[in-house]
């Protein structure tokens, strides 16, 4: 581990008492709200009624928590289908707010919370910060943005509910939250990892340091491990990895402890398991899948089954920091994200692995996937830095040759590299799109 | 004795050129020399100006990737041998010429070559030493 000014290691809030249940009560407690759960989604949720009726289930038939696995799945789709009240299982009376993530095209994904669905957001959001060892005395600044989008407020809520100072700065404009984070002594800042980049060249550039700050709690994009030991050592802070989903809850599904070896899931509240993409056979800890959870407690919207699409693995020892709640590997990839190119299965974090093993680069990069003449094209534009510019076209060119040689020693395949000017790299609400396919397949 | 000269990354798209000429010119900077090195799919615009701070920090605050490099301008007799002569001191020091491009004015019989080398005080000691005028500063187009 990377020297940083972390520290804070043992930040506690009654809300964390979960955190440390023994596997048999948290067992316990899982059945309970699991069949209660199953209950009111088959009563509340005509879809899920359907495709159990179709399985000749019942809730009745859920008499432990591996019997999850009978349960029919949920997918992304769904919530588009039944747009917009299709999967509210409480009336709009008890409906205290609504999200949706940012979808791409046609209608968005509507996501619903009653008080009670708030309440335990804010609590999963105080677990998440202390895992990070943020506590009441801290100052807060929250980037993510405001609005539909689930990282502002999940985040705003949570810090409040912790005690903690909080800026609700949303994203964007770098020199006022450089500003921000220097004159109100901010110790922890909430953003995505490839904003906070961003920020970090802004402030070299303003030649200003980041004073207090202490702890990074990043999301909302994967990322990778070497993005995380660039962010530690480019800034002296400590940077955590924070996981979420808007179906779900949003941020706060999971978070890695100090010890920053896997993100510690909240089970008693959502019960995941891992699957195999194809068959949606369910896998043993250990095995790489993807990411299945099932919402134990969500009144408004009961998600059983919920397929995130995300790759990860399920590890079962027992952490270091005490905690009981099993933990999963950082996610780099998604199965959406992965491209087949020339055969080649390719996730972006590999690119970005590969761009940053070479020195000084930084990785902001965008992948342009084309079709000429029938063969399939990939271009990574890189955005050329103060730090890796040089006026010498021999030094640019060997920039390119050194760029080109890392992707392909990664991936396997040749990729053209492209220098492109800073900034002109499409970002979203601070997530970095990564990949743009213009194949038409 | 030396000359500070502003590096700008372009990539290679239409009107990219236009755009780093229209910040300086909306910031009142007077450019004295301009070269383009292009290649196929980026270039790098080298630039002096009277205030190289100044335009790093407007073209950094429009977006662009800008550096302030050190070169040498030095006066050549607009004669033919004029340049050989000038250069041949610098292969007589074993000094390698990045790159050189002459700025537009005249001055009386002389015209101002811009060169980067990376022994920039050898380089000046050796062209002094051989006659050579070496300029402090360049003046407007």
């Amino acid at each position: 581990m990377s020297a940083t000014r972390g520290d804070g290691l043992l930040a506690f809030h009654p809300a964390c008492a979960p955190d440390y249940l023994p596997r048999e009560q948290l067992r316990q407690l899982q059945l309970q709200r699991l069949q209660a759960i199953v209950r009111r989604a088959y009563e509340r949720q005509k879809l899920f009624r359907e495709r159990m009726e179709a399985r000749g289930l019942s809730p009745a038939d859920v008499r432990t928590v591996e019997d999850v696995a009978k349960l029919p799945f949920m997918v992304k789709t769904d919530l588009r289908d039944t747009y917009p009240f299709g999967l509210f299982a409480s009336p709009m009376e008890d409906v205290v707010r609504l999200h949706a993530s940012s979808g791409t095209t046609g209608k968005p994904i509507v996501v619903a919370y009653t008080q009670a669905d708030i309440e335990v957001w804010k609590e999963v959001m105080v677990r998440s910060f202390c895992a990070c060892g943020v506590q009441a005395h801290d100052v807060i600044q929250n980037a993510y943005g405001y609005g539909l989008f689930t990282g502002g407020l999940g985040m705003h809520y949570g810090a409040e509910a912790l005690g903690a100072t909080v800026i609700p700065m949303s994203g964007g404009n770098n020199e006022r939250q450089l500003m921000v984070m220097q004159d109100f002594g901010v110790t922890v800042i909430c953003c995505t990892p490839s904003y906070f980049v961003h920020l970090v060249e802004r402030a070299k550039e303003a030649k200003i340091d980041f004073g207090r700050l202490r702890v990074g709690v990043f999301g909302a994009e994967p990322w990778s491990a070497a993005m995380r030991d660039h962010i530690q050592a480019a800034s002296g802070i400590r940077a955590h990895d924070i996981y979420g989903l808007s179906e779900i809850i949003g941020p706060g599904v999971g978070v890695e402890c100090h010890r920053q070896d896997g993100l510690h899931l909240f089970e008693d509240h959502f019960l995941p398991e891992i699957i195999d993409p194809v068959t949606g056979e369910v896998l043993p800890d250990g095995k790489e899948g993807e990411l299945v959870f099932t919402t134990l407690s969500k009144q408004a919207m009961p998600m059983i089954r919920y397929r995130t699409r995300d790759i990860t693995t399920l590890m079962p020892e027992p952490c270091g920091c005490g905690r009981t709640l099993r933990r999963m590997r950082r996610i780099g990839r998604r199965s959406d994200d992965m491209f087949i190119i020339r055969g080649v299965n390719v996730f972006p974090s590999q690119v970005e692995v590969a761009l940053l093993k070479v020195e000084g680069t930084l990785p902001h990069y965008q992948i342009v996937l084309s079709r000429e003449k029938g063969l399939d094209e990939m271009e990574v534009q890189v955005e050329v830095t103060p730090e890796v510019f040089s006026d010498k076209i021999k030094a640019m060119k060997e920039l390119q040759q050194r760029l080109e040689h890392a992707v392909e020693q990664v991936l396997g395949i040749r990729a053209k590299v492209t220098l492109v000017e800073p900034r002109t790299i499409a970002r979203s609400e601070g997530k970095a799109k990564r990949v743009v396919d213009r194949r038409n397949i | 004795m030396e000359v500070a000269q502003v590096s700008v990354f372009l990539e290679n798209r239409t009107g990219g050129l236009a755009d780093v000429v229209d910040v300086l010119a909306k910031n009142a900077v007077d450019i004295h020399a301009v070269t383009l090195a292009d290649m196929a799919d980026f270039g790098i615009l080298r630039i002096i100006v009277d205030d190289a701070d100044q335009a790093k920090k407007v073209l950094k605050a429009a977006g662009f990737t800008a550096e302030k490099t050190r070169v040498v301008a030095v006066e050549v007799p607009d004669r033919p041998g004029g340049l050989a002569e000038m250069l041949g001191v610098l292969r007589k020091q074993g000094i390698n010429v990045e790159y050189m491009y002459s700025a537009a004015r005249k001055r009386g019989e002389s015209a101002i070559v811009v060169v980067r080398v990376d022994e920039i005080p050898k380089a000046v000691g050796a062209l002094r030493d051989a006659g050579v005028k070496v300029l402090e500063k360049l003046e407007a187009m």
